[in-house]
Order: structure tokens, then C-alpha cells, then sequence
């Protein structure tokens, strides 16, 4: 949430953690869920289907979807090209539904720069290429600090990089969200799409990790 | 959100979740609502709504409990739903719960 709405309350949080998920939600959750579930159900805004339908989507998006769209980009550069162009579009090319989706940015990261993605207002996230994000992309702590020490972040998921990188931290919006392209790995010469794909690690494609080594 | 404190001197909890099935169906809703073939709720209504609970209640909810709370909240707002009829419900609900 935005700086602004903590800064008026920050006293109240003294928990080490944001209680992000749990395995059940609390009683009076669970009820306003079916209630306002079943409303719109009988007011025919939706049906039970349509939610069926929606999680079932959401269950067959995945990293491995983002995997695909960086491998092609590694072997084809006119895909590269369309892809930093238009990542919703060359996604699509790849048979990725992004019709219900914001703008998507895809970031090169290159021997001189390095991309890293927050979204410090809430936790958008390119859901329809990624799948759902990570529990820590959506921490406080998370938010907080990709902006101000992103090194410091980045070594604690293991990524060190040399000092003469530039990091770009950009900041996710409702409108845009970013698809980090990582650096294709050396010795990955000749290889097929396949398995340059395997190489691509979901926190590759946010930014907090490289590509595997091969 | 950047740079803010506490949360700027706090330890990112890395630990992997997995969504649970109420987690699930609320995503869903959100993405069902938001749909341009219904356009009743947007991104930015969802977090108003989200950033408008009482501080102690926004503390203690799990990520997808402010999510459905935000749902509630715009869909009485732009009466979609009716608050007595919210109401009504959540108290049959408890009913038939005890």
C-alpha cells in the first residue's frame, strides 16, 4: 500500500512479518466470502463455472510459461526485438492469454545493466506470463527495501553482482508490470529452446536471480 | 511502500506458499469483476477500499482476507450489492454455522 496510508500508522505494526498467507482464512473471512460469492452468483454476475474456469487458469499459468517467451527471445533475435517491443503481443505469439492483463514491459538485463522488480504500492505482478507471484514479492520487507538497497536484497537471494553493474529498480504499476529477459548463460552455445528454457527460473524473470548456470 | 520503516530493517521471508482454495476463489472473483466484459471493479477501487480498513484489521489480515474485504466493500459501494442484504446473509451464514 502506498507510504503515505503507513506513515499515518506506522506504530502498529510491531509484527515481524506480514501474516501474508494462511492455510485457512479466519471465520468471519471465510463467511464474507461465500456470502458476497453466492450474491453476485444469484444476481447473475457470475456463475459457479466462471469461477471454476478462472482458478482453473490460474492453476495452468506458470513460470514455466515466462521460461518459454526468454528461451525464444536468447535464439531468435526478431522475436527479441518484438518482445522488448511488445511483450504482451510476442507472448501471445507463444499462445499466452494477456487479454485480461495491463501493459507488460519486457526488461533486458545486459553485462552492464540489471533489472529488478517491486511493486512498493501493492503487488502487481505479470500474473497471465508468470503465473502468481511469490509470497516474499508481495512482503512489506520486500517492498521496502528492492528500493533502497537493492544490492544488499539481491545478495540476500544470492545474487551478487560485480560493482560496475548499474541496477534499475522499476516499479510496478496497476497499468504496467515488468517480464525481466536475464542474461542468456555462457556455454549454453547451441542448445535447444527447451532446454535454455529450463535455465530460466521464475526470480530470474523478476530480477532477483540470473538464469542458472548450465 | 519504499524505504518505508519498519519494514525497511525487516528480513524478506522468503518461504514459498501455496495458495489455499479460499485464497483461490478470490482471486478468481477479483479477476472475474475486473474483466472488461463486466468492468464493476478495478485495481485501483480494490486498493482504496483496502487502504481505507482500520489500521489494527489491515495488520491482521492475511493477504486474500483484504482482498475479499475490498470486494465487499466496492460491491456495496456501487450497489451491486445491498448492505442489508450483506448483512442478512452473513448472519444466516453464522446461523447455520452453530
Amino acid at each position: 500500500m502506498s507510504g503515505a496510508h503507513h506513515g499515518d500508522h506506522v506504530h502498529t505494526h510491531d509484527h515481524a512479518h506480514d501474516p501474508l498467507h494462511a492455510a485457512e482464512p479466519r471465520p468471519e473471512y471465510a463467511r464474507l466470502e461465500r456470502a458476497v460469492r453466492e450474491l453476485l452468483i444469484a444476481k447473475g454476475v457470475f456463475t459457479a463455472e466462471d469461477i471454476r474456469k478462472q482458478i482453473e487458469l490460474m492453476d495452468s499459468r506458470s513460470p514455466a510459461m515466462g521460461a518459454r517467451i526468454v528461451a525464444r527471445a536468447w535464439v531468435d533475435p526478431d522475436y527479441k526485438r518484438r518482445l522488448l517491443a511488445d511483450a504482451k503481443a510476442a507472448a501471445g505469439e507463444l499462445g499466452v492469454d494477456t487479454s485480461n492483463t495491463a501493459t507488460v514491459v519486457a526488461l533486458e538485463n545486459t553485462p552492464a545493466r540489471h533489472h529488478m522488480v517491486v511493486c512498493t504500492l501493492c503487488s502487481c505482478y505479470p500474473k497471465a506470463i508468470l503465473g502468481v507471484p511469490p509470497a516474499w514479492y508481495k512482503s512489506s520487507a520486500y517492498r521496502a527495501r528492492a528500493v533502497k538497497e537493492p544490492r544488499k536484497v539481491l545478495a540476500e537471494f544470492g545474487t551478487v553482482l560485480p560493482d560496475g553493474v548499474e541496477i534499475r529498480v522499476v516499479d510496478s504499476t496497476a497499468d504496467m508490470r515488468y517480464l525481466v529477459v536475464p542474461m542468456r548463460p555462457s556455454g549454453t552455445e547451441g542448445w535447444s529452446e527447451e532446454r535454455l528454457a529450463g535455465l530460466v527460473g521464475r526470480d530470474s524473470m523478476i530480477g532477483t536471480a540470473l538464469a542458472a548456470a548450465p | 511502500m519504499g524505504g518505508v520503516e519498519p519494514f525497511a530493517s525487516q528480513a524478506i521471508d522468503r518461504t514459498e506458499h501455496e495458495l489455499s482454495a479460499f485464497d483461490k476463489r478470490v482471486d478468481a472473483m477479483v479477476n472475474l469483476l475486473s474483466h472488461p466484459s463486466r468492468a464493476l471493479m478495478r485495481v485501483d477501487e480494490m486498493r482504496d477500499a483496502i487502504e481505507a480498513m482500520p489500521p489494527a484489521e489491515y495488520d491482521a489480515a492475511a493477504y486474500y482476507e483484504k482482498w475479499i474485504h475490498a470486494i465487499a466493500e466496492v460491491m456495496v459501494h456501487k450497489d451491486v450489492i445491498g448492505e442489508e442484504e450483506l448483512v442478512l446473509k452473513l448472519a444466516e451464514l453464522k446461523e447455520a454455522e452453530e
